[in-house]
């Protein structure tokens, strides 16, 4: 019998083209066969140019989409008119790729169009046993389907377009494992919050972290997205968990599923998609679901959190090497030593993003909107994470909780997480957002951004400052 | 790409760790659809204010690291958002190696994949180099033929990826590389989408 394996190294080994090296280790230099892969119209630009400098085409046109979601305006009152020049050249030449090379492209208007990794899985696309690579970072995201997803920059988009490969080093393995239940209030994202605090944001460099325990299965497909998603916040290069029934059940629904009949011949091999009792990784962490609070960021990088019942740090308690660090990001963010998280007060309030903007983190935040306002002076926005999600919650009325709450329900994109459209924080403004990174400048020159859960967006949006979101809907979660 | 072998110049220190590619290279610079023009976004908001003004705070407007070649950098460095054009600016700006701990694995692979030197060396070593450096601008010499690094009174060698340093210093034609094995590929597709018919069944 062979030695057990990890799931990593499953879906590793069989996507083995050729080993330079045969090692078979951490390490090991190898050709990896790449089943699908996302392209957006801020990364893939100058792939497309370099293929056609080289004179060379797509290996498998049909394994890419297209989609436009980074530069796009999500003003609902407005067609293409924010596109600045740079933007609307970005999205022809999307297009343009696309019918030249033969990929299919989703483009600013069409009714599939959304962010890339939300409108991956929603789809269907994201299939267990996969090896996704995409130019974004966030491609993190499938491993909550069991599939090796990863981001790329654009060498090697070009190369993966060329050859359907990418040369790729195989990576060394981490378990965090993750049992007990997580109390009323608290969502996935302040689990991977709390994971990336506790290990900080190198915590899992250079490895493949596969998430297990009972709180993981717990949790519906599209909040394993969540933690997935964020796990490259702490390093991970992949981020994987074994899919189960529910990952089956979530393709089933979708669009461009297998048919049933393949489905069901998929779900037989797709029981190996687990790690072998005894698979050994080069890290373990646990962690107990009970003791996670709801999070929220005060700093500059996503390890700079804290549960809403804390305070501002005191850079002189924290060790030595994270003092300078604290320093710059107390002034950047504006904030002093020991003030309570819950006295800060906010401009903006925003939900949207890769993270945290399905549909399910819309039903969150308008479970807590419901009956309430956006406090006074706070300007509140969302973006769903797909034209398809923006529609779904039409049709459940989600939609009117937001608007009536005082929320401007934008349409889809990338949007406030990174602001490269015209959605974006004035100097100094404020934010609870639901996103992933709270570097400075990333929502805008100055912009202050706070990360947290949907619902706890919801909190603060009501509250106008930082709000322990279990105190608003206490009867709820009783 | 152009080749590294072994490179004398100015060094520069940026200390703070999980410095990112947002700052790296700010949205701003991100509207193009080539790789021009990418040296004026490097650091650009560290480099200039609000109004456009230069912040004299900021190393690399130091009238004496205005040829700055190697970047001293803190842990983490480059993590982050996968926009290769950080590395473009790098390179633009006349960088062309940077010296640290641990870098974003998404920053590394595209500093290779464009001939962007990136040394990992332990803490200490980056520490040392930090100290002999103090707030000065030294000249940094990075032999990638011989793996050695000499600043001042300080030289040692290090270790680098033999496949890395190999790419370095001869510039190779990585997807042409690639495509040596095309008939592999080939015969490997058919095999695994054969035995697994359901990948296939979602595609337009």
């Amino acid at each position: 019998m062979s030695a057990p394996k990890t799931l990593y190294d499953k879906i590793v080994d069989e996507h083995r083209i050729l080993s330079f090296d045969e090692s078979g280790e951490a390490g090991e230099r190898l050709l990896l066969y790449i089943d699908r892969t996302v392209l957006n119209e801020y990364t893939s630009p100058q792939a497309f140019s370099g293929l056609r400098a080289a004179g060379r085409a797509p290996w498998r046109p049909a394994a890419s989409l297209g989609v436009v979601d980074h530069v796009n305006s999500t003003n609902p009152d407005s067609e293409a008119g924010e596109l600045d020049d740079g933007a609307r050249r970005q999205i022809e030449y999307l297009g343009e790729n696309g019918r030249d090379f033969g990929i299919e492209i989703f483009d600013l208007f069409d009714p599939r169009q959304g962010i890339e990794h939300v409108v991956m899985p929603e789809l269907g696309l994201v299939l267990p046993g996969m090896v996704i690579a995409a130019g974004d970072s966030h491609s993190t995201t499938y491993g909550a389907f069991g599939v090796v997803g990863f981001g790329i920059g654009t060498s090697d988009i070009e190369h993966l377009l060329a050859t359907q490969t990418l040369v790729y080093r195989r990576l060394r393995t981490m378990r965090i494992t993750i049992d007990g239940t997580l109390a009323p209030g608290v969502t996935a994202k302040d689990l991977i919050m709390e994971v990336i605090r506790r290990i900080g944001a190198d915590g899992a460099a250079g490895h493949a972290v596969e998430f297990a325990g009972e709180a993981i299965g717990a949790l519906g497909v599209e909040a394993r997205m969540t933690i997935c998603n964020m796990a490259v916040e702490c390093g991970a290069r992949v981020a994987l968990m074994a899919p189960d029934d529910k990952v089956v059940e979530y393709i089933a629904g979708c669009p461009r599923a297998p048919s049933a009949g393949l489905l069901a011949q998929a779900r037989a091999e797709w029981q190996v998609l687990r790690s072998d009792p005894g698979a050994r990784f080069d890290k373990e962490i646990a962690l107990d679901a009970g003791d996670i609070p709801p999070m929220v960021s005060w700093g500059t990088s996503p390890d700079q959190s804290l549960a809403i019942t804390g305070i501002v740090p005191d850079p002189d308690d924290l060790p030595a090497e994270r003092r300078a660090d604290a320093i710059r990001a107390m002034a950047y963010m504006g904030l002093a030593p020991h003030t309570p998280l819950q006295d800060i007060a906010i401009d903006r309030a925003f939900i949207g993003s890769c993270t945290n903007a399905r549909l399910t983190d819309l039903r969150d935040a308008a479970r807590i909107l419901k009956g309430r306002k956006v406090a006074p002076g706070v300007r509140a926005m969302i973006s769903p994470g797909s034209s398809g999600v923006r529609r779904a919650a039409e049709e459940e009325g989600i939609d009117r909780i937001f608007i009536e709450a005082g929320f401007e329900w934008r349409r889809s994109g990338c949007s406030l997480c990174l602001a490269m459209n015209d959605d974006s924080l004035a100097p100094g403004e404020r934010c609870a957002s639901s996103t992933n990174r709270n570097f400075e400048g990333r929502q805008g020159i100055g912009g202050r951004t706070h990360l947290m859960s949907p619902a706890m967006v919801a909190a603060a949006a009501v509250t106008g400052r930082l709000a322990d979101v279990r105190e608003l809907a206490a009867e709820e979660f009783d | 790409m152009e080749r590294f072998i072994r490179l004398s110049g100015r060094a520069a220190a940026m200390p703070a760790a999980n410095i990112d590619t947002d700052v790296i290279m700010p949205k701003a610079f991100l509207k193009g659809i080539d790789r021009s023009g990418l040296a004026a976004g490097l650091f650009h908001d560290l480099r200039f204010d609000e109004n456009g003004a230069v912040r004299d705070d900021f190393i690399l407007n130091r009238a004496d690291m205005a040829e700055t070649r190697f970047l001293l950098v803190g842990p983490n460095f480059g993590c982050g958002s996968s926009r290769e054009h950080a590395v473009w600016g790098m390179l633009q700006y006349g960088i062309r190696g940077i010296i640290g701990s641990s870098y974003g694995a998404i920053f590394a692979d595209n500093a290779a994949n464009n001939g962007l030197l990136l040394l990992s060396l332990p803490l200490e070593q980056v520490a040392a180099l930090m100290a002999e450096l103090g707030d000065g601008a030294g000249e940094m010499t990075v032999d990638l033929d011989a793996q050695r690094i000499a600043m001042g009174a300080y030289a040692a060698g290090f270790d680098i990826d033999p496949a890395t340093r190999r790419a370095l210093m001869l510039g190779l034609d990585r997807i042409g590389e690639t495509l040596t094995h095309a008939d592999r590929i080939r015969a490997f597709e058919k095999a695994y989408l054969g035995r697994k018919p359901w990948l296939m069944g979602a595609e337009r």
